[in-house]
C-alpha cells in the first residue's frame, strides 16, 4: 500500500510517529504528561487525515457509522469509569486493540483474496510475508481479545479469580498453537480453494480464541499486573503485525512502541514479585500450597486492637506512612485515607505513602487511586524511596496489603515468597495493620508481621476502620 | 516484496528500542497512565480498518472492516479520554 500512496500521505504518517514518540516522552514527567497525551492525540488524528486523504472515494456509512459508534462508546466508558476499576478497563481495551488488528488482517485477506471469486493461493496474491504476517496478526489479535476478556472476567470478578488448572492443560495451549499456526500456513500458503482457505481462516481463529482463554484461565487474580502488561504488549504486536500485511508504517511503528511499553511493564512486575515471566504465566501461583491454605489457626497470639488505640499511636508519633493495597481499592478507601493524613498533617506530622510495584492490580493502581483522591504525587514514594526511611518511621498503617509487606520473604527461604522486594515495614516503631480477618492474602501463606510485638491488628472493613480513627483522632486532639 | 519486508523489519527494530529507551523513563506513578494510552496508540489499527471498510460495493471484508473500526475507535476514543482524565487527577490540586 505504501509504494503506491501519495508522498503527502507518508509524510502524514511520519509526523503521526514522531509525534507518538513525543507524547510518550511527556508522559516520563508528570507535570508533561498531560500535554504529551495530547500530543499522542494530535498523533491519531493526524493519522486518520492521512487515511482519509489516501482512501479518495469511499462509502460514508459504513466509515462514519464505525467511528461514530465505537467514537461514542469509548467516550462514554472513558468518563464513566470508576478509577477503581481501571484495571478492568485497561484489560478490555487491550482485547478490542487485538480484536481490531486480526479483524483488519481478515478483512484485507478477504477483499484480495477471496471477493474476487478466483480459486488462487493467498501467497500469490498477497506476497510471501504480507501472507505469512495476516495469519499472524489473526492468531495474536485474537488471542488477545479472548485472554483480556478472560483477564477482564477475573478482574471484575464475573469469573473466579482463583486459577483454573486443567490437566494437561500446557499440552493442549502447545497443540492449539501449533494446530493455528500449521492451518494458518496452510492458507496462507498452499490452499487455493477459495472455500478451504475461510474455513481454515475461520479454524484458526478459533483456536486463537480458544489459545487465549487457555493461557489466562490458569492465572490467579494477583497475578493480573502481570497478564494486562503482557497483553498489552501483544495488542501492540498485533497493531505491528498489521502494518506488515498492509505495508504501513505508521502501524509498525506505533505497534512497536506499545509492545515495546508493554514487554517493560511485564518485566518491571516480575522483577519485583522475583519471579519469572514463565512461573507467573504457567505456575498457576496461588491455587495450591502444600498444607493447605494458612488460615487464622496458623497463627500464633496476635495482638489485635480498636480505632482509638490506633488514633493514639498517631497521636504519639511525628512520621507516618500508609501503604496501601488492592483492598484499599475493594473498600474504595483512597478518600478516606487523604482525610486522615490531612488531618496529620495539619498537626504537624509527616506523612507519605509507601506503594510497592505490584501492590493492586495493575502497574500504578495505587498512585491513580491517590491521585484521585487528590493526594500529592510527590507523597506517593517507591519501594527503594521509602525502605531505608522506615526505620525512622513512627507508624506505618497498612491498608489492606498482605503479601507485599510479609517478612517472611526476607526471613525464610522456605517461603514460597522468598526474595521477593517487600515493604520493610516491620521496622518501624509501629505497625497498624487494616484487614478484615487473619485470611492470608494471594501466595496462601501465613504472614508472620501479624504476630510481630511492634504489631497491631485492627479488624475491620478499611473504610469504616479509617473513619473511625478520624473520629476517634478529632477526639484526642480536641 | 523482499525490499518492503525487510524495510518494515527495519522500521520494527528501531521503533523497539526507541520505545524501550523513553519507556524506561517513564516513573512508576505514571504506569497505569501509560498503558491505558498505550490501548490508545494501539487503536492505530483504525488507520487499517478505514481502508478496509471503505469499499463502495458491501462484501463480508466491509463487515469486517465496519467492526474494526469501531473496536479501534473504542479504543482511540476511551484510551485518550481515560489516560486525560488520570493526567488530570495527578497534576491536579496542590496544596
Amino acid at each position: 500500500m505504501n509504494e503506491a500512496a501519495h508522498p503527502v500521505v507518508l509524510v502524514l504518517y511520519l509526523l503521526s510517529a514522531v509525534l507518538f514518540i513525543f507524547g510518550l516522552k511527556g508522559l516520563t514527567r508528570v507535570r508533561s504528561a498531560r500535554r504529551g497525551n495530547a500530543v499522542a492525540a494530535l498523533a491519531m488524528l493526524i493519522a486518520i487525515v492521512g487515511t482519509f486523504v489516501e482512501m479518495g472515494t469511499f462509502d460514508p456509512w459504513w466509515i462514519f457509522g464505525g467511528l461514530l459508534v465505537g467514537g461514542l462508546v469509548g467516550s462514554f466508558a472513558a468518563v464513566r469509569v470508576q478509577m477503581t476499576a481501571m484495571p478492568e478497563m485497561v484489560a478490555l481495551l487491550n482485547g478490542f486493540g487485538g480484536a481490531a488488528s486480526a479483524l483488519v488482517a481478515a478483512s484485507n485477506l478477504w477483499l484480495l483474496v477471496i471477493q474476487p471469486g478466483v480459486p488462487v493461493r493467498a501467497f500469490d496474491v498477497l506476497g510471501g510475508s504480507s501472507a505469512a504476517t495476516t495469519v499472524l496478526s489473526v492468531l495474536i489479535g485474537a488471542l488477545t481479545f479472548s485472554g483480556s476478556v478472560v483477564a477482564w472476567g477475573k478482574l471484575s470478578g464475573a469469573l473466579f479469580d482463583k486459577p483454573l488448572l486443567l490437566p494437561g492443560r500446557h499440552v493442549l495451549n502447545l497443540l492449539m498453537l501449533a494446530g493455528a499456526l500449521g492451518l494458518g500456513g496452510w492458507a496462507a500458503f498452499a490452499a487455493s480453494d477459495l472455500g478451504t482457505i475461510a474455513i481454515l481462516v475461520v479454524v484458526v481463529i478459533v483456536l486463537s480464541l480458544a489459545l487465549g482463554v487457555g493461557l489466562v484461565i490458569g492465572i490467579g487474580g494477583a497475578d493480573m499486573p502481570v497478564v494486562i502488561s503482557l497483553l498489552n504488549s501483544y495488542s501492540g504486536i498485533a497493531a505491528a503485525m498489521t502494518g506488515f500485511v498492509l505495508s504501513n508504517n505508521a502501524l509498525i511503528i506505533s505497534g512497536a512502541l506499545v509492545g515495546a511499553s508493554g514487554l517493560i511493564l511485564t518485566r518491571i512486575m516480575c522483577v519485583a514479585m522475583n519471579r519469572t515471566l514463565a512461573n507467573v504465566l504457567f505456575g498457576g501461583f496461588g491455587a495450591e500450597v502444600a498444607g493447605g491454605p494458612a488460615g487464622a489457626d496458623a497463627y500464633g497470639p496476635v495482638r489485635s486492637g480498636g480505632a482509638e488505640e490506633a488514633a493514639m499511636l498517631l497521636e504519639a508519633g511525628d512520621s507516618v506512612v500508609f501503604v496501601p493495597g488492592y483492598g484499599l481499592a475493594v473498600a474504595q478507601a483512597q478518600h478516606t485515607v487523604r482525610e486522615l493524613a490531612d488531618l496529620l498533617e495539619k498537626h504537624g506530622k509527616k506523612v507519605t505513602y509507601g506503594i510497592h510495584p505490584v501492590a493492586g492490580r495493575m502497574p500504578g493502581h495505587m498512585n491513580v487511586l491517590l491521585a484521585e483522591a487528590d493526594v500529592p504525587y510527590e507523597q506517593l514514594l517507591e519501594m527503594d524511596v521509602i525502605n531505608p526511611e522506615l526505620k525512622n518511621t513512627d507508624v506505618v498503617i497498612v491498608v489492606g496489603a498482605n503479601d507485599v509487606v510479609n517478612p517472611a520473604a526476607m526471613k525464610d527461604k522456605t517461603s514460597p515468597i522468598w526474595g521477593m522486594p517487600i515493604l520493610e515495614v516491620h521496622h518501624a516503631h509501629s505497625v497498624v495493620v487494616i484487614k478484615r480477618s487473619l485470611s492470608p492474602g494471594f501466595a496462601g501463606i501465613k504472614n508472620e508481621l501479624f504476630e510481630y510485638p511492634n504489631t497491631m491488628m485492627l479488624f475491620a472493613d478499611a473504610k469504616k476502620a479509617l473513619q473511625e480513627m478520624v473520629r476517634e483522632y478529632k477526639e484526642i486532639m480536641g | 516484496m523482499t525490499g518492503v519486508l525487510l524495510f518494515g523489519i527495519y522500521v520494527f527494530v528501531l521503533a523497539i528500542f526507541v520505545g524501550f529507551e523513553i519507556i524506561t523513563k517513564i516513573p512508576p506513578t505514571l504506569h497505569t497512565p501509560l498503558m491505558s494510552g498505550a490501548n490508545a496508540i494501539s487503536g492505530i489499527t483504525i488507520v487499517g480498518a478505514l481502508v478496509a471498510a471503505r469499499t463502495t460495493h458491501p462484501d463480508v471484508a466491509t463487515v469486517l472492516g465496519f467492526l474494526a473500526i469501531v473496536f479501534a475507535m473504542i479504543n482511540v476514543a476511551g484510551g485518550f479520554l481515560v489516560t486525560d482524565r488520570m493526567l488530570k487527577m495527578f497534576g491536579g490540586k496542590k496544596k
